[in-house]
């Protein structure tokens, strides 16, 4: 019976959504809200449960209960830390909050930084170059030449469009041409792959409203 | 005629479309589905680990995803239950706890896997690059419990598995930036192998990390999941639905092919005039 309620209202909500295919209405809203308040408060509870009382309360807790009192204590350092974003609300002790931010900030980039160098530049135009070492070596196919040849290619002159500091007249505006043509090739397969993202969930609401509400599959 | 079709209610494309959907689910048409390269980079990977191996799942996506990435996650299941690899599950998105909860639940029973032997899943913690970095020092500090609150040290498949150092591999199941992080962080610092599931919209971004080997194999969309599920030779849920999404493709290569016709032959006629 729960199953049976649950199809009903899944169906009920689907058919809400897809109204709005054909204009704007109440049911499309209801069901627009109802998601967005479910989401919020779903995520709001869970991060609650599995990272506010884990994370934060339980030390604390423990912390402030232990006797006699331990290394726990340095647990309370972070907690009142994080408390200081509250600070925001109290207008005589706003400045505080720019601290919890300072730290976030120095700690993300400082992860971020590095990382990031290494992930996306540093290991992408190795990638780009590595083939021709092959080359060199005599170890890719024809196919392959031809594909590091394109890539390097299409690299360079994608590049070249973003390059401002130059006028794109000459030699630096047909390298730039072709490279507009690599990014509108990129463009159309992501057009392509969002159009098949978007029909497969379509595709699975369907099969939904036809297997488990109407069984007529 | 011409000026009809370029003036065409949407509503009708709407139409089209639903009826190129319904009529083949009706009709359980089905076509052979060929595998692309990156899917099976990351099925050789998976055939060549030894079974007793660990891999981990993140299922970071959330209910307006699973079209696509649920199936792929049952598949990628499937396989390793069938190797007899170890899985252990998690996410970094709030709404990925139930979904990634359920997958590794319908897996585990169509082969028979035991929950705290074969597999675990760990559920959600918030902090996603924090979760992840903190998980490469020691999973049981992120961790202490299981998604239904067992302590890891309680279960048996969790012994000898400290940090990544005994992972062989992360599948990362995604719909936004979390497959990205997980390279830039983990693939980067710790030199673990990574391999994702991501849905169509984002998988042109995905390919340069396919090329420079930062992803060791790559599911695209539902067309990655039937991959997946033609491998391991269990036909399911992407292969129906793949074959469906073949017919609103040629609907929509007609369309495009339709209004670019029209709208030449109505930009030639109006310099004419």
């Amino acid at each position: 019976m729960e199953k049976l309620i649950g199809v009903w209202i899944a169906a009920f909500l689907t058919l809400c959504i897809y109204s709005f295919l054909y204009r704007d209405n109440p049911f499309y809203r209801f069901a627009e809200h109802l998601f967005v308040g479910i989401s919020v408060g779903y995520g709001i509870v869970l991060s609650i449960h599995q990272g506010l009382i884990p994370l934060a309360w339980t030390p604390f807790w423990q912390a402030i209960t232990q006797w006699p009192p331990g290394w726990g204590l340095t647990k309370l350092i972070p907690i009142a830390i994080g408390l200081l974003f509250f600070a925001r609300l109290i207008p005589n002790y706003a400045w505080l909050i720019r601290y919890p931010i300072a730290i976030l900030m120095g700690i993300g980039s400082g992860l971020a930084i590095p990382n990031v160098m290494q992930a996306d530049i540093f290991r992408q135009v190795h990638g780009t170059l590595v083939p021709f070492s092959q080359i060199h070596a005599g170890t890719l196919s024809g196919s392959e030449i031809f594909g590091a040849i394109l890539m390097l290619i299409g690299v360079i002159s994608t590049l070249t469009y973003f390059f401002f500091s130059v006028e794109h007249r000459g030699v630096v505006g047909g390298v730039s041409k072709v490279g507009i043509i690599f990014l509108m090739i990129g463009f159309g397969s992501a057009f392509g792959n969002t159009v098949m993202g978007r029909v497969s969930l379509l595709i699975q609401r369907v099969e939904f409203l036809l297997q488990d509400w109407l069984h007529l599959i | 005629m011409l000026k009809q079709i370029m003036q065409i209610d949407r509503r009708i494309i709407f139409i089209l479309v639903a009826l190129a959907v319904i009529i083949p689910t009706l009709l359980k048409v089905s076509f052979p589905i060929t595998i692309s390269e990156p899917t099976r980079k990351l099925y050789d990977y998976i055939e060549d680990l030894p079974s007793g191996s660990t891999v981990l799942i993140a299922f970071d996506y959330g209910p307006s995803s699973m079209a696509e990435l649920q199936p792929m996650g049952t598949a990628f299941l499937r396989h390793c239950f069938q190797k007899k690899i170890r899985v252990i599950g998690m996410t970094l998105v709030t709404e990925g706890a139930t979904l990634g909860y359920e997958t590794m639940q319908e897996a585990a029973k169509t082969t028979g896997a035991i929950d705290g032997v074969d597999y675990v899943y760990l559920g959600f913690r918030p902090g996603t690059i924090q979760v992840m970095l903190g998980m490469g020092t020691t999973i049981n500090n992120i961790f202490e419990s299981d998604y239904k609150e067992k302590p890891l040290a309680e279960i048996p498949m969790m012994e000898g598995i400290k940090n990544y150092d005994q992972i062989d591999l992360i599948l990362d199941l995604a719909s936004s930036s979390t497959t990205e992080a997980w390279i830039t962080y983990i693939n980067t610092r710790y030199n673990q192998k990574i391999a994702a599931g991501v849905t169509g919209v984002i998988i042109s971004q995905m390919y340069p990390y396919l090329q420079t080997e930062q992803l060791i194999g790559l599911m695209s969309g539902l067309l990655g999941a039937a991959e997946y599920e033609t491998l391991i030779e269990t036909p399911a849920k992407a292969t129906k639905r793949m074959s469906v999404q073949s017919f609103v493709h040629l609907l929509v290569f007609g369309l495009v092919i339709l209004g670019n016709v029209a709208f030449f032959i109505q930009k030639r006629e109006n310099e004419n005039v």
